[in-house]
């Protein structure tokens, strides 16, 4: 059964179309990986889907447990904060002033401002909302102890390492308690030891929080590691979908990388 | 070597030296004079050289003891770190001297007067740090709402006849359904935008207020606003029939400092609540959030929160306060008139908001005294008063750009072990 | 109508002093309607210094007194730029605001406090025009002046948008305002840039003092804040960073102003144009003629 469901999706800005006509489902409790050089408009389908753009044509369908979102129709917030959709940014976007533990307590503003009775009951101090925060810490302790981050949880997050502000936006979208998290290059700026550990992190959150993750790499390693689905795009097009090793083997997929790869020695 | 240094120097002085001339020729060097044949002009060269003088010597001694090119504050000192808790010792003795200054000796009219409208503008600052501080939206207009609560307060009480305390709540509801009204249009535009649209509410307001006659009085306000009573006992030497003033409750001897007094520590406790609001609100959600908001609102929106209300209750709830702080100035006033309201008053809360360092708190009353007391300082040269307060402002910020308290207390800590 | 032009044309250069400092430092630079203001008081000045000289034709005296006002209102415009925003440049958003607030805060004083508070009257200098229309003792005259200051204007416009994008100039500042930090590595004198673009835009200001000066006869201190203000709404309104949106704005705000002041209170008129700004802004938040930005993720 395929939690999200994307038929059709097509994209333009101005003349150019940036996605063409793109279907793939991507299965509950699964790796999908979008892969394909760069400009193949991997990041726009993110952005379609985290509601950031509109498509101009396709559906975009997240269903689960009898319930159906269509996410086309979502306002931008409301697909993180109803369907469950949450992602990370190529290039990270955290609260840079702010630390550790209150990026990932904002991650769970939905859940403590309905405990906050909207801010009513919190600011008289009532139990209620005591209650509500402390577990909201807690949860915001497990990621961080699931990241290796704890030490770190009243540091300002713009002052960590690369790598650690990496680990902290993938934290902070798991504390929205999403259905489907969407991962934008999450293995890009770091060592190969933090991207082993990076895979290793994205395997235990698809198996053990029953997490589906949408994954756009450019790390083949990490990729044909730990993705269950591949779908390749170049110029906007779908030109092949499957297994890790099916996609391996596509001379479709080969002559796109490899062209990608002529076009860039000859730049 | 010393020679091309001081040759270099004499450079740098001639060229200030220049550009200080051409400056001051057309301005300085030039007075128009009204005559009955239309404009004369008057010639005070002499202030001319005395100007390039200074910024010639004043440049080469610059230039000789820094370096030249140097940054001219780049060498100031830096504000030296305090340990942390500081703040917290700093600020309990502050308001411990809040509490005292009206009783101290020393304490005659015009300093108790003096230190009501600082507190005027810490609470201005106070609440406009939740919309530019905290929130991060640009208000160039707040003046409005502090123009709506004082209205407010001042036709209810006399069309209305209704009670100081009474109509406080009323205003500041008020002005935050002024701030939702105009906050639901304008809150999806981006920073700039929002800042000059603010900028143009104010400036609207000030002119309805200014020309519709019949509900504002026009340019001559309105006047006798009903002062407030003590929780239903005046402050007067002689109540009506019937009625307790003041000082006989209390058996004391009339005094027309008891109102003052009275007006201290009412907007001191005005000001200590939407201090203790403000901080209370930044360790709740919706106060995270308006940090967050400020920080990245891409990413906001991706954690599923809603812009729009977050923004939206940052805008009420300054402009809230505003509306309360208004409510006071017209009591404590008695009159008001829209030459109150002017965009220089929001660009001097805006300014005591961005000195203190955005989002501060202490920074805030520390810019607030500053912006205050020295115009008040400055009364003797009140000709000088206004450039040398536009050229502070400057230099603060040249100073330091990131406010002068720049530390942000984060709003909840993970407990090592717990 | 044509009042209305005229008006527009003084907002719309102006309004390109704005849009070209904001496109290129992104900043709003509170104190260009003080240069302004500055501007025409220079203007004042010299003539009332010709005036004894007595110069034989009207346009010869404008056209010298064009040049004193466009150099030293450069200088004023150079050298703010120089003391109090380059030093800020890099530092976070607000500072340059509050900074340029100050600087506005201190020219307004600084004239009042040299010049007086008296509003300055000056002889008109140039007389007459022509009649367009004539209709039951109702005029429609249109002046020399107003003809000379919508010529002029157009002429600058032309000019400038030459300037921009044929000049190394031009190029310069376009690149900054593309990336400035690529702009420098590839060799542009970034900080010799953006004080060019200062001292073109207080230029374009002296010359919207100069025409305020002629055609309203009368200047003092505090000229400069509305006009500033409606500037600045003027370039928003056409897009910010764009000069024909600049121009447009202005001419637009103009207009609208003539046209509110012929057939509604006229006390309300400065309402009715942040009204529209409002309504524009909220139906096309990039102006008129601004390029609609995608959001970048």
């Amino acid at each position: 059964m395929s939690l999200l469901t994307v038929e059709h999706l097509t994209i333009r800005f101005g003349g150019l179309v940036a996605v063409d006509d793109v279907s793939f489902a991507a299965a509950d409790r699964k790796i999908t990986a979008i892969i394909g050089p760069n400009g193949a408009g991997k990041t726009t389908v993110f952005n379609c889907l985290t509601g950031f753009y509109k498509p101009d044509v396709g559906r975009m369908m997240l269903s689960k447990d009898g319930q159906e979102w269509l996410l086309e129709r979502m306002e931008g917030f409301r697909i993180s904060q109803q369907a469950g959709v949450a992602r990370t940014f190529q290039n990270i976007r955290l609260f840079p002033k702010m630390t550790v533990l209150e990026n990932l307590l904002v991650a769970q503003h939905n859940v403590l401002q309905a405990a906050s009775g909207f801010s009513i009951a919190g600011l008289l101090g009532l139990n209620s909302y005591r209650t509500a925060e402390r577990a909201a810490i807690e949860l915001a302790r497990h990621w961080l102890d699931r990241v290796g981050m704890v030490h770190l949880a009243n540091d300002e997050a713009g002052s960590l390492p690369y790598g650690a502000q990496r680990r902290l936006e993938i934290a902070r979208a798991m504390c929205t308690g999403p259905r489907l998290l969407c991962l934008d290059e999450p293995a890009a700026g770091l060592n190969p030891a933090e991207s082993a550990a990076l895979a290793a992190l994205v395997r235990r959150i698809r198996d053990e929080d029953g997490v589906a993750i949408l994954l756009i790499e450019h790390d083949m390693s990490v990729v044909m590691e730990i993705s269950d689905r591949i779908v390749v795009l170049d110029h906007g097009r779908k030109i092949a979908e499957g297994t890790p090793d099916q996609v391996r083997d596509d001379p479709e997929v080969i002559r796109a990388y490899l062209g990608a790869a002529e076009d860039e020695v000859a730049s | 070597m010393d020679g091309t240094k001081a040759a270099n120097a004499l450079k740098e002085a001639g060229l200030a030296a220049l550009v200080a001339l051409l400056l001051a020729v057309p301005l300085i060097g030039f007075r128009l004079t009204e005559g009955l044949q239309g404009l004369g002009i008057e010639t005070r060269f002499d202030w001319v050289a005395w100007g390039v003088g200074v910024v010639f010597f004043g440049r080469f001694g610059l230039a000789l003891t820094r370096g030249s090119r140097g940054d001219l504050l780049g060498h100031l000192p830096a504000m030296p770190k305090f340990p942390t808790g500081t703040g917290r010792t700093v600020a309990g003795l502050l308001l411990l001297l809040a509490i005292a200054m009206p009783l101290l000796p020393v304490a005659d009219r015009y300093m108790v007067e003096i230190a009501i409208t600082v507190l005027i503008y810490v609470m201005l600052g106070w609440g406009l740090n939740i919309v530019v501080g905290l929130a991060g939206l640009l208000d160039l207009g707040y003046v409005a709402f502090y123009a709506v609560g004082a209205y407010t307060y001042a036709l209810l009480a006399i069309n209305f006849d209704m009670s100081f305390w009474l109509c406080l709540p009323i205003a500041g509801l008020f002005a935050a359904l002024f701030g939702i009204i105009l906050g639901f249009p304008v809150l999806r535009l981006r920073g700039d935008y929002l800042a000059i649209v603010t900028l143009g509410f104010g400036e609207m307001i000030r002119i309805v207020l200014l020309n519709w006659k019949e509900f504002s009085g026009g340019p001559n306000g309105i006047s006798s606003i009903p002062r407030p009573d003590f929780f239903g006992f005046p402050f007067a030497r002689e109540g009506e029939p019937g009625q307790t003033t003041f000082h006989q409750l209390f058996g004391l001897e009339f005094s027309p400092m008891h109102r003052i007094i009275f007006l201290y520590y009412l907007i001191l406790v005005l000001a200590l609540l939407t201090n203790w609001f403000t901080l209370r609100m930044r360790r709740l959600p919706v106060g995270r959030a308006w940090e967050a908001l400020r920080e990245d609102e891409i990413a906001c929106r991706a954690l599923g929160i809603n812009p729009t209300n977050v923004k939206l209750s940052a805008f009420a709830l300054g402009a809230m306060f505003g509306g309360f702080a208004g409510a006071f100035f017209a009591t404590r006033q008695g009159f008001i008139s829209p030459e109150s309201f002017s965009f220089i008053e929001s660009a001097v809360i805006l300014a005591i908001v961005v000195l203190g360092g955005m989002g501060s708190q202490m920074g805030v009353v520390i810019a607030a005294a500053f912006l205050i007391l020295v115009p008040e300082l400055l009364r003797d040269f009140s000709q000088y008063r206004m450039v040398l307060f536009g050229m502070a402002m400057v230099l603060i910020m040249l100073w330091r750009p990131q406010g002068l308290v720049a530390h942000r207390a984060p709003s909840a800590r993970l407990e090592a072990g717990a | 109508m044509i009042n209305g032009l005229t008006l527009g044309a003084i907002y719309g250069l102006i309004a390109i002093g704005y849009t070209m400092v904001y496109g290129i430092i992104g900043m709003i630079n509170f104190a260009h309607g003080e240069v302004y203001m500055i501007g025409a008081f220079i203007s004042v000045i010299t003539f009332t210094i010709l005036g004894p000289f007595g110069f034989a034709s009207p346009v010869l005296a404008i056209v010298v007194v064009l040049m004193v006002a466009l150099v030293f209102t450069s200088v004023y415009g150079w050298t703010v730029e120089r003391i109090a925003y380059r030093p800020l440049r890099g530092s976070f958003r607000l500072a340059p605001l509050i900074s340029a607030i100050g600087v506005s805060i201190f020219l307004q004083n600084y004239v009042h406090m040299l010049q007086g508070a008296k509003m300055k009257p000056v002889q008109p200098v140039v007389r007459g025009g022509f009649v367009l229309a004539e209709e039951g003792g109702f005029v429609v005259q249109i002046t020399y002046l107003q003809i000379g200051i919508i010529a002029a204007t157009l002429v600058l416009m032309a000019g400038f948008t030459l300037l921009i994008h044929r000049t190394s100039l031009g190029r310069s500042q376009r690149a900054c305002e593309q990336d400035r930090k690529m702009a420098a590595l590839l060799g542009v004198n970034v900080d010799r840039t953006i004080s060019l673009t200062f001292v073109m835009g207080a230029a374009l200001a002296a010359v919207a003092g100069l025409i305020f000066t002629l055609y309203y006869g009368a200047v003092d201190f505090f000229i400069g804040f509305l006009a500033g203000l409606k500037a600045f709404t003027a370039a928003v309104l056409g897009g910010i960073g764009s000069l024909p949106g600049a121009m447009l704005g202005g001419v637009l705000i103009g207009l609208i102003e003539a046209f509110w002041s012929a057939h509604f209170p006229i006390a309300y008129k400065d309402v009715a144009v942040f009204g529209i700004l409002v309504i524009v802004l909220i139906f096309r938040p990039t102006g008129l003629l601004g390029r609609p930005d995608i959001e970048k993720v």
